[in-house]
């Protein structure tokens, strides 16, 4: 029937509230390809957030159709893994069993998959530690790992660097780079990091608010492994820029508190 | 605070960087593990306060200038202590009270945990049956105590019912109030894994409420230590709370030290159970630990 991995279309959702509601997203159209890498940037409740969770069927109230791999999304499942800004472990866990989660560990084929992704995130060692004894970078490392154990269709991420240091972020930006290179898992990625989006993405979905419409799409077609330092990159980098400065005008505009 | 722990400290955080940088993890992590150990004097400053009151409490006493039947003399009621342990009788009376208010506490905690589950993981049953339990509740034992020998009779049963009656609140509204607190972060995140509804409640929402229920049971156990007594002073031929009623009706005032020095003794044994259990469950808490 159709190519694409993903496909939303005519995706609107309003939250109603006493004395009127939101648009949080209005006439969304967007298709993903089966390992691709979309970053989809915007200002503050633009409806990112929204958009990702309605596409992981945390949120089935929306008008339009969201189809992955042709079937209707009908609710959460593994074949959509989702990475919240926080690593949300189970802290009573340890790392092995908060990556296996409802998976035995006793399983042969598990454990396996579970200490080879362990060695993808880098994580050797750390096996039986607990939540509470890992930095942030390594907790969403596990919640990472966790995600891809499923062999999710799809991994969803909501800004899940948001909480790191530069350092750290940029670090996690190369791992998560290197695992979609040897998993080729199709990768949704919020945030609100221009650079990031743009080292990270083949295509930058960029996002307007009030409501929250696309406003453009900006194909990254430089060569993996990137150099932010690059003329290249920094020319695309102010691309993105210059449309984001301009939705952020209007935005500013439209609710009145202009300069 | 305490000089024999700060020097093991330091010994321990010298020997650190060599376990680091031979680059084993679990070495690492394991010197994050050591639990403080209760040393010596640990003990004697706990102790202090106590030793210092008894003494001044046994020479005030001991030297007659206080009347040894409105307060016995330390040194008295361990001897108390002494004769009742040689007869046996200390044991013996100690044990009933055990009993029952193990009996008691298994259950009233018992049911207080079913009705908890019950009334936490379903709305319908919360609007069934919260409202007549929190009437209940707000009964003191002691006014229901005489109901429960009438109905029950002078024997065990009516002193185990009188010490369910009062474990079963504590457990109760602690098990409703930790499946109700589970995290709905927590929560998400196991529909997105696609827990089913049995995996939601035993991989989520029980470790969620492990904290709440044990503080449900040692609050329930409390309950059960001190229904113990009023259901011995009511009536009973046996147990501690015989032991103070006696004591009293004789004039005998040091019986009911022993008798007050039993209950405090073996009520904190049983709270120290509890805890020990749980640091064993819940040593993945990141809390402050003082
Ligand atoms: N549960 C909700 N109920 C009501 N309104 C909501 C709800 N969730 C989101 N909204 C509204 O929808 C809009 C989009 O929110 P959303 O969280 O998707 O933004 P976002 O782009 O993720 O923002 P941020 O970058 O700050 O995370 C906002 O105006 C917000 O107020
Ligand atoms: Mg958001």
């Amino acid at each position: 029937m159709t190519t694409h991995l993903l496909e939303i279309e005519n995706l609107s959702k309003r939250f109603e509230r006493q004395g009127g509601g939101v648009q949080a997203l209005q006439n969304i159209r967007l298709q993903a390809e089966e390992g691709e890498f979309l970053t989809v940037i915007g200002p503050s409740g633009c409806g990112k957030s929204t958009l990702l969770r309605i596409v992981a069927g945390l949120d089935a109230d929306y008008e339009g159709e969201v189809r992955l791999a042709g079937g209707r999304i009908a609710g959460p499942g593994i074949d959509k893994g989702f990475i919240f800004q926080e690593p949300r472990l189970f802290p009573w866990l340890t790392v092995e069993k908060n990556i296996a989660a409802d998976l035995s560990l006793r399983d042969k084929a598990t454990r396996r998959r579970v200490s080879e992704l362990i060695e993808l995130v880098k994580l050797n060692g750390f096996e039986k530690a607990y939540p509470r004894e890992l930095s942030g970078g390594m907790a969403q490392r596990v919640a990472i790992a966790r995600a891809l154990l499923r062999n999710p269709r799809v991994l969803l991420l909501d800004e899940p660097f948001g909480a790191l240091d530069a350092f750290t972020r940029a670090h996690m930006q190369e791992a998560l780079l290197d695992i979609w290179q040897t998993n080729r898992t199709t990768m949704i990625f919020v945030t609100h990091d221009i650079d990031e989006a743009v080292f990270l993405a083949n295509r930058v979905v960029i996002l307007k608010p009030r409501p929250g419409e696309i406003s453009s799409i900006v194909p990254v077609t430089l060569p993996y492994p990137r150099k932010k330092t690059t003329p290249v990159f920094q020319d695309l980098r102010l691309r993105v820029l210059s449309e984001f400065e301009k939705i952020e005008e209007v935005a500013w505009g439209e609710s009145g508190a202009g300069i | 605070m305490n000089k024999v722990i700060e020097v093991k400290a330091r010994t321990e955080a010298t020997a650190a960087p060599d376990a680091e940088s031979a680059g084993t993890p679990a070495v690492v992590r394991k010197k994050r593990h050591v639990r403080r150990r209760i040393g010596p004097l640990d003990i004697a400053l706990g102790a202090l306060i106590p030793v210092v009151g008894i003494a001044i409490w046994q020479f005030y006493s001991g030297s007659g200038r206080v009347d040894s039947f409105f307060l016995p003399s330390p040194l008295l009621i361990a001897s108390t202590v002494a004769d009742l342990g040689a007869t046996g009788e200390l044991f013996t009376h100690t044990g009933i009270s055990l009993q029952r208010v193990l009996l008691g506490f298994l259950l009233g905690g018992g049911l207080g945990l079913i009705a908890g589950l019950l009334v936490g993981f379903s709305k319908r049953g919360e609007e069934l049956f919260d409202p007549m339990l929190q009437l209940l509740r707000m009964t003191p034992n002691l006014a229901v105590a005489p109901l429960f020998i009438l109905w029950f009779g002078f024997g065990e049963l009516s002193k185990v019912v009188i010490i369910a009656n009062g474990a079963f609140f504590p457990m109760y509204v602690n098990a409703v109030l930790g499946i109700r607190s589970v995290d709905n972060r927590l929560y998400e995140v196991s529909k997105v894994l696609a827990y089913s509804r049995f995996d939601t409640i035993r991989r989520l929402i029980l470790p969620s409420s492990v904290p709440q229920l044990l503080l449900g049971v040692r609050l329930s156990l409390a309950v059960s230590w001190l229904s113990v007594v009023v259901a011995e002073l009511i009536n009973s031929t046996s147990g501690i709370g015989y032991l103070i009623y006696y004591g009293q009706y004789n004039s005998r005032t040091e019986l009911i030290f022993v008798g007050i020095l039993i209950f405090a003794v073996a009520g904190k044994g049983i709270d120290s159970l509890v805890r020990l259990l749980e640091r064993r469950l819940l040593g993945w808490r990141d809390t402050y630990k003082g």
